[in-house]
């Protein structure tokens, strides 16, 4: 299992984990249902705007399900970050996970918080309780169709 | 009395796959009952305790239950409900 990720999507994804630092950040990149072609990356506010907790605002979830379901996509990578830790699903990520054909993706900025420098960015499936760790491959763009 | 209910990808494999089914029932109470008596195992995912769970988004015509009485909200035919997990983590 790989996770296959555009350059420009991988940046966005970092981007925003890193202006969101010390609260965690969250979104997803959406795609053609079925293709697991991350193609469109739409960022979430954290409405528990929280360096231990993330949650989708429950009228953002709606419009964002709505939306997907009106161009027949789903969510092809669920992202958050984690701030103090390591880019590793705590027992709450895994508790509430419900999408298992999604690439759960963890960043962690406990690093260099807001600032440049490496980020740890990791993939993950996340199923029935049990995680399974993936590649990551960072390609300047996704291949053709 | 005929309310859709849209099912989470999650939740399908008490709907034989189905993305949508149909439900009857006064209150959003009465159509879990209703969906339990045909996709049994389905209710326990919705409710703990005797209330909603808290990860578990319900809506009726876009308005999340909380603001509209929760498990007492009143339903009409032709409403429809969406079930929604919660997209969070710690």
């Amino acid at each position: 299992m790989t996770l296959t990720i555009a350059q420009a999507t991988y940046d966005a994804i970092v981007a925003h984990a890193r202006r969101d630092h010390p609260d965690e950040a969250c979104g997803v990149v959406a795609g053609p249902e079925g293709s697991d072609r991350p193609e469109r990356f739409i960022e979430m506010v954290n409405a528990a705007g929280s360096p231990t907790f993330y949650e989708f605002d429950s009228s953002d979830l709606l419009a964002l399900y709505r939306e997907m379901d009106d161009r027949d996509e789903e969510p092809i990578v669920i992202y958050h970050s984690h701030t103090a830790t390591e880019a590793y699903p705590s027992v709450t990520d895994i508790g509430l996970a419900s999408e298992p054909g999604a690439h759960y993706v963890l960043v962690s900025t406990r690093q260099h918080g807001n600032n440049d420098g490496p980020v740890e960015f990791r993939s993950y499936r996340i199923v029935d309780g049990v995680v399974t760790e993936e590649e990551v491959d960072v390609v300047p763009a996704l291949p053709a169709d | 009395m005929t309310i859709e209910v849209r099912i989470p990808t999650i939740l399908r494999t008490y709907t034989a796959g189905e993305k949508a089914v149909s439900g009857e029932g006064a209150s959003l109470a009465a159509l879990i009952d209703d969906l339990e008596a045909n996709h049994p195992g389905i209710k326990e995912r919705l409710i703990d305790d005797g209330d909603l769970r808290r990860f578990v988004n319900v809506y009726v015509n876009d308005e999340d239950v909380r603001f509209i009485g929760g498990l007492e909200a009143e339903l009409s035919d032709g409403d429809q409900v969406v079930v929604l997990p919660a997209v969070a983590g710690g």
